[in-house]
């Protein structure tokens, strides 16, 4: 693609940002229903913090995104449809954190957004992978054609791009594991109190 | 007292070193042409990784905050 020029180095980082949002919020996804099975407040707590951390990888994708877009399609925001798809799905997942802190009861709370939470992942994943897909974009991938197809990608490309999504997925585990401990210790704490 | 008083100063150092990518990209903008957009756009590559670095360093330290308040209490 003459238009990328050197900035294709990109791919290593922006593309593993989104990978790992979706790692840490498939894990959110799980969690929220294996609370509403089993009812324990820790499943809640993984659930929460995983989501967290894919808000963050979810900003972090954007603003690279951003960047990138600023010097290759010649606006930070194009309205390209994976942008604005990507924005709804963003809100959507500020309204799952907004919506937590909306309700004091403790098991109530838990309970509508674990049920929230597994509605707004399919809606995300529609929103991000198969709806810009359908229309034509700016992103690679779309209009039809698979995302990381021969033309697109060197195949010495993909060897440091797939470990790549790999160690960004288990780096969102980790901060989210990190924050998941903090808030259970948190949480244990108000128990006794 | 003073433990309380060195971390406020602490928190309006870090505040302001976030504040320096800003100002750095501002300068930059103005020159994009010449400086962006040379070596076949490879700092385009650079202010992505420094997004994700500076990101990374902000959110770790916030839970670093969470975490201190957390010990603070004991």
């Amino acid at each position: 693609m003459p238009i990328m020029h050197e900035t294709i180095r990109n791919v290593y980082f922006h593309v593993p940002m989104w990978m790992a949002m979706f790692t840490v919020f498939t894990i959110s996804v799980v969690y929220s229903i294996k609370y509403l099975i089993s009812g324990k407040p820790e499943h809640d707590l993984i659930a929460v913090e995983c989501a967290n951390t894919g808000v963050f990888f979810f900003v972090v994708g954007l603003v690279t995104g951003m960047m990138w877009a600023k010097y290759t399609w010649g606006e930070y925001w194009s309205n390209d449809p994976k942008q604005n798809s990507a924005a709804i799905a963003f809100l959507l997942y500020c309204a799952y954190l907004v919506l937590r802190n909306s309700i004091d009861e403790e098991q109530k709370r838990a309970k509508i957004s674990a049920v929230y939470n597994i509605f707004a992942f399919p809606v995300m994943v529609v929103l991000i992978m198969i709806l810009p897909r359908m229309t034509d974009s700016l992103h690679p991938g779309n209009g039809g054609n698979p995302a990381f197809g021969k033309l697109d990608l060197d195949n010495r490309m993909r060897v440091v791009l797939y470990p790549a999504f790999i160690a960004w997925s288990f780096m969102g585990v980790w901060i989210a594991s990190i924050r998941y401990r903090i808030s259970l210790i948190e949480y244990k704490k108000n128990a006794i109190e | 007292m003073l433990l309380n008083n060195m971390k406020k100063l602490a928190l309006i150092i870090v505040l302001l070193i976030s504040f320096i990518p800003v100002f750095a990209q501002q300068g930059q903008d103005v020159e994009m042409a010449d400086t962006f957009r040379s070596n076949g756009r490879i700092y385009v590559v650079v202010a992505t990784i420094t997004i994700v670095f500076i990101g990374l360093a902000i959110y770790l330290f916030t839970i670093d905050r969470r975490l201190k308040k957390l010990e603070n209490d004991k």
